[in-house]
């Protein structure tokens, strides 16, 4: 799509005739009620609801994209607010633009071409006559420019004033702002870090382990942590580069790391008119790579005293930048309760819905209004904890590498368990939408509450069995075992939760005894099912003759490095399973075309997923959280299998391959370089971020397939040694 | 342990013997035992492999063998059931002398006899050259075994001998080669016993002859259940590719698809799939791959396709999106015209319902010959983004409007008259323009409407394909 500015403001159809605009926009807006939250949504805002009468925008843009977008939306449809949309030329056909009452293109798929382009987007707002901008989480959000360009515009911004912004944005600054309102902060060395060198005596000065993280940062982007001098400097190398391509800023700074520690949160609220007041915390600490997994509210760890002093030295900072919106400030919590400030977001954070869902208060709801200049209506005193919640973020990424290396790809079905109660899905896409490598890998953020936590992670994993996402790789699988895991479940968690309680990486769910026996059932069931049903056609013109069909099978079922052997059979609407001497009754209602499938075995229901069926007995099923490559045949197949001859494998240790699609940022070598183990080849960069790919063993190199700035595919043969 | 049928003593008597030497043919009342048949013939090849094979290279009674081979052909015609070839043969016994040769001529003859009349399908399991790989090449499906089966006319030694050629087997003619770059087998599969399941699974497909219909499965997935992601499957953006083994997974049964060739001109998919349980033939243009052209191998992968299911009384089902034919030096000294012909020919010939989605392109001639409604289409839709023309924008401003300035202006104006599916609707070249997401419902009403399509051509003695 052309992206200059005057092709710019085309809305949604291109190169059409207006009848056919009409037809487009009929079909592709006719189903708007599909990706609405659900009805259930305006049900949780019960405290300080929406009223008709109050004055307000006529209308805004979100200058965002994917579910805070839509989330945003919402919230001001139902205010009866006016609402447009930018997008990039990629972005389409996305919901946030089909939920909005108009929709702008800023540019290309890139965001630096599209959302990061303040003039195209100022020239948007002119164009439509948006009175007030909001800026979503990402992108803008955080850039006092922009504010400062709206303000000059006469646009408001639904967001804190430039000041607040920029004394908060900057790392140093906001731990100097946050001494002086009284807020305890971490040991560090407050100065930009020179080079790499520098950085490594900054971090024997502070005293290992610290953290390297990008001044302008946020969001784990740009951040790494050191234990020793060679770290630091990689450290250094990489965090620059990284913030540089993330934020324009590649300034570093260095501080004690807190081992071990809790991350918590807590929610504030402030109008024009110098009130604030805090929704109580959020504990964050399931991270991967100082990105957030899992997040709750309220956390298992605070009393009532230590959320009432972190509520009241936020509250107390907040009001010191004269904080006029929601925002966010960040602890590090030791085991002692003490907390630290790190950092605080000036913006509406992606996990706020467990806030929402705790408290009743529609946060976006609230932004809008004090941003009109309104001052609050809820007091201290309105905001309770009422019951608990869990976000668990959705992401198109693998987990099983690293804990989750971003994937791409189309969503070719997709269905939110949205028919389960007390379940919130925020998400920008739908079926039939892309995951690129442009923008952020997360789907949807699942949020489940309930009147106890136990409640809270029961409907969670209900919600997360019964989520149907196909087409890509994605994180359920961890997110669920997570939330079965016995330190979560007692709510002994920490930023070190993953590698502490996965050690060698998440190897997916590890099934007990009977849950193996229960899946095999499952799976002998299937495969009876469906030979039954090949058998059988509806419209066989011959007499079938002494051909019978079978009633029992003898089968080997293999899983991962297990091969179980078992025999079904067909008894009254049921399948009998034999399993290690075990019987277990399927109920035989089950159909093999739903993506879901509740199954009864043994008299319990259960929610699998019958992901694919191959032609030679491959059964791809989803149980428990993660999917099972399987293979169904009967005992005399397999005893054919055992005779034919393993095929050699190819040596991979000689090739780097990429372990995710990305943009190739760097290449430390070339063909008839020399390179030893564990020495960086190449770096890949995927959703901003850097992965540094070494090689497996020494070797020289006798090829680079690729070049810098080359995107590549998943497993794609980046350098191949001799 | 397994059901007998009255085919099976046969299998059974034969199986072992039959492996080395060419063809085995496998009948059965019922495409089920069938699938029996194969799997119990392995068991018997695995054990007997050693001791045949001596048998074989002592030479004995190898006129035995052929005439069995021809009578299994028999009765399979007689009875209208599948003929399976499980093939792994030297090629003629040098020793026999013409002999041989009149043997493999016995089998080729009758495979010709059956074709069209019984779906013939071959399995290459090891090495076949020489006149053994002539019976393969006349059935209706190859298939093979990789890095153990071998097609080819002559060896290495023989054709480093002739034309000092250095080659080995597997890149003069294994799997990989065939299935990649000559077009002679339709697919490979990574094992002996793999292939076996996979091609039991094809059978279900299949009907018995071509006097049956196609065979109806009782299917679960929804007649009617809506893909909402194929509203937004095609790209806004004209010259963007997608993917549209997507939108066939999406809407056939279960999102099961038996493709044919996938490795081969994959400009064209082709394959088997269930609509509402009943078999259908899908072909489809596949953007993704030189931007989904029609050129010389695409049109004969299709063209043979369409054939297939024409004959066997299976429904074809098309998705277009094709830009054209592919133009150059290299396709017409190749012959593109006489190629796509076959193409053309083989959709107009077809008397099986024809079912015709236009996703996006309908261009030029190649609009024509992708199932249209003038080639006895009986239903034809498209998408809102179709778009039915002689040429792309480009291609017409720059003929019509030659030195002409204002370019950008004039394309637009093009695709604002031409860029869209409304011209072929009110002409009725277009029954339909559709709502993506209900690609699925529509296809199952009308195959079962037409599942009592009357039709048939003038009698001829055969039509003169442009071969």
């Amino acid at each position: 799509m052309s992206v200059n500015m005057a092709a710019v403001v085309v809305v949604r159809a291109r190169r059409c005739s207006p009848s056919i605009k009409t037809l487009l926009h009929t079909y592709r807006n006719g189903h708007k009620s599909r990706h609405v939250l659900g009805a259930r949504f305006c049900s949780i805002y019960t405290t300080d609801p929406i009223d008709p009468k109050e004055a307000t925008f006529e209308k805004i843009m979100i200058a965002n994209r994917g579910e805070i977008a839509c989330r945003v939306i919402k919230t001001a449809k139902k205010m009866g607010i006016k609402t447009v949309s930018i997008h990039s030329d990629v972005d389409s056909n996305a919901p946030h633009v089909k939920l909005a009452d108009e929709a702008i293109c800023v540019g290309t798929a890139q965001a630096r071409d599209s959302y990061l382009r303040m003039d195209r987007i100022l020239e948007a707002i002119k164009l439509t006559g948006a009175q007030a901008v909001h800026p979503g989480y990402g992108f803008l959000s955080e850039n006092a420019e922009f504010v400062q360009k709206l303000e000059d515009l006469g646009v408001s911004f639904i967001g804190p004033n430039a000041n607040a912004i920029t004394g908060m944005g900057d790392k140093l600054e906001s731990k100097r702002l946050a001494m002086e309102a009284g807020v305890n902060t971490i040991p560090g060395f407050d100065g930009i870090v020179k080079d790499a060198e520098d950085c490594v005596r900054i971090s024997r000065d502070v005293g290992y382990p610290v953290m390297i993280k990008a001044s302008a940062g946020g969001g784990g982007k740009g951040m790494r942590i050191a234990w020793n001098d060679e770290e630091a400097r990689e450290g250094f190398k990489l965090s620059s580069q990284e913030a540089a391509s993330s934020f324009g800023d590649d300034r570093i700074l260095v501080e004690k790391f807190v081992d071990n520690p809790r991350h918590i949160e807590i929610q504030v609220l402030g109008d024009k008119h110098g009130n604030a007041i805090y929704l109580n915390e959020r504990e964050c600490s399931i991270q991967r790579r100082n990105q957030k997994v899992i997040e709750e509210a309220p956390s298992v760890f605070l009393d009532e005293g230590t959320r009432k002093a972190m509520g009241k030295q936020a509250v107390a900072l907040a009001k010191r930048i004269g904080y006029s919106s929601a925002g966010t400030v960040e602890f590090l919590v030791d085991s002692q309760r003490n907390f630290y400030f790190l950092e605080m977001n000036t913006r509406l954070q992606v996990e706020h819905p467990i806030t929402e869902c705790i408290t009743g208060v529609d946060l976006v709801h609230q932004m809008i209004r004090v941003a009109k200049g309104h001052p609050l209506r809820i007091q201290q005193s309105d905001i309770t904890i009422r019951g608990w919640a869990i976000e668990s973020r959705v992401y198109a990424e693998d987990p099983f590498k690293n804990f989750g290396l971003p994937s791409i790809g189309r969503l070719s079905k997709y269905q939110e368990p949205l028919h389960l109660p007390k379940v919130r899905c925020d998400s920008g896409v739908e079926e039939g939408s892309n995951i690129s490598i442009y923008y952020d890998p997360m789907i949807c953020k699942l949020v489940c509450y309930g009147s106890s936590r136990e409640e809270a992670i029961e409907n969670s994993i209900k919600a997360l069995d019964a989520y149907v996402i196909r087409g890509v790789t994605h994180n359920i699988p961890l997110l669920r075992d997570i939330l079965t895991e016995a330190r979560f479940v007692s709510g002994d968690i920490s930023t070190n939760y993953l590698p502490e309680v996965y050690p060698d990486g998440f190897k997916g769910k590890q099934l007990t005894s009977q849950e193996q026996i229960n899946l095999t059932a499952m799976l002998a069931s299937v495969h009876l099912k469906n030979t039954l049903r090949s058998r059988n056609f509806v419209n066989q013109s011959r007499v079938k003759g002494s051909s019978k069909l079978p009633t029992v099978c003898n089968l080997i079922i293999k899983y991962g490095d297990k091969e179980v052997p078992c025999s079904v059979k067909v008894d009254d609407g049921n399948f009998k399973v034999t399993v290690n001497g075990a019987t277990v009754t399927v109920n035989d209602q089950f159909d093999l075309a739903s993506p879901l499938i509740e199954a009864n075995i043994n008299g319990t229901w259960e929610t699998v997923q019958l992901i694919k069926l191959g032609p030679a007995g491959e059964i791809r099923i989803r149980y428990r959280g993660t999917a099972f490559q399987c293979q169904v045949v009967s005992q005399e197949v397999h005893r054919y299998f055992s005779l034919i001859p393993e095929k050699p494998k190819v040596d991979q240790s000689k090739q780097v391959l990429s372990p995710m699609p990305g943009l190739v940022k760097s290449i430390a070598c070339g063909p008839g370089d020399m390179v030893a183990e564990g020495q960086e080849v190449c770096v890949i960069e995927a959703m901003k971020m850097q992965n540094s790919l070494s090689a497996a063993t020494s070797g020289k190199v006798v090829a680079v397939h690729v070049k810098e700035g080359d995107t590549v595919e998943e497993e794609q043969i980046l350098v191949e040694l001799e | 342990r397994h059901d007998v049928n009255m085919a099976f003593p046969v299998v059974r008597a034969s199986a072992g013997i039959l492996r080395h030497h060419g063809l085995l043919a496998l009948t059965g009342t019922n495409t089920a035992s069938v699938r029996q048949c194969s799997v119990a013939h392995t068991l018997q090849v695995r054990e007997n492999i050693n001791k045949k094979r001596r048998e074989a290279l002592l030479g004995g009674g190898h006129k035995r063998i052929d005439a069995q081979h021809s009578k299994i052909m028999d009765q399979a015609m007689l009875v209208g059931a599948p003929v399976i070839g499980l093939n792994d043969s030297g090629g003629a016994r040098i020793q026999e002398g013409v002999e041989s040769l009149a043997g493999y001529a016995d089998i080729f003859q009758r495979n010709v006899m059956a074709s069209g009349v019984i779906p013939q399908i071959s399995l290459i399991m090891g090495p076949c050259a020489g006149g053994a790989v002539y019976s393969p090449a006349l059935t209706d499906f190859t298939f093979m075994v990789e890095d153990s089966s071998y097609l080819f006319i002559t060896g290495p030694d023989v054709v480093k001998a002739v034309t000092n050629e250095d080659v080995t087997q597997e890149e003069l003619g294994g799997a990989r080669t065939h299935t990649t770059l000559s077009g002679v087998a339709h697919k490979a599969f990574r094992n002996d016993i793999h292939a076996l399941l996979n091609l039991r699974t094809f059978m279900g497909y299949l009907p018995q002859n071509n006097q049956e219909p196609s065979p109806i499965r009782q299917c679960d997935d929804p007649w009617d259940r809506d893909v909402p992601g194929l509203d937004t499957v095609v790209p806004l953006e004209s010259t963007a590719a997608y993917n549209m083994l997507d939108v066939v997974e999406s809407i056939v049964d279960e999102g099961d698809f038996f493709e044919i060739m996938p490795n081969y001109a994959k400009n064209i998919i082709v394959g088997f799939a269930r609509m509402n349980g009943r078999t259908i033939g899908i072909i489809g243009n596949q953007p993704k791959s030189a931007a989904g052209c029609l050129d010389i191998n695409s049109s004969v992968k299709g063209a043979r396709f369409v054939r297939f299911c024409d004959a066997f009384n299976i429904p074809l089902v098309t998705f277009v999106d094709v830009p054209g034919f592919l133009p150059g030096t290299a396709q017409e000294y190749g012959g593109i015209i006489r190629h796509g012909a076959k193409l053309l020919f083989a959709f107009a010939e077809a008397t099986v319902p024809k079912i015709t989605i236009i996703t996006r392109k309908a261009y030029g001639g190649a609009y024509d010959v992708m199932s249209s409604k003038h080639l006895r289409g009986d239903m034809n839709y498209a998408w809102p983004t179709a778009e039915v023309a002689v040429m792309g924008a480009k291609g017409a401003v720059s003929i019509l409007y030659r030195g002409k300035s204002n370019v950008a202006q004039i394309e637009k104006e093009y695709m604002e008259k031409f860029g869209n599916p409304f011209p072929a609707a009110v002409r009725g070249f277009v029954d339909d323009i559709i709502e993506p997401r209900t690609t699925r419902s529509r296809i199952c009403q009308d195959l079962d409407k037409l599942s009592s399509k009357k039709l048939s051509n003038p009698w001829k003695k055969h039509a003169n394909i442009p071969l």
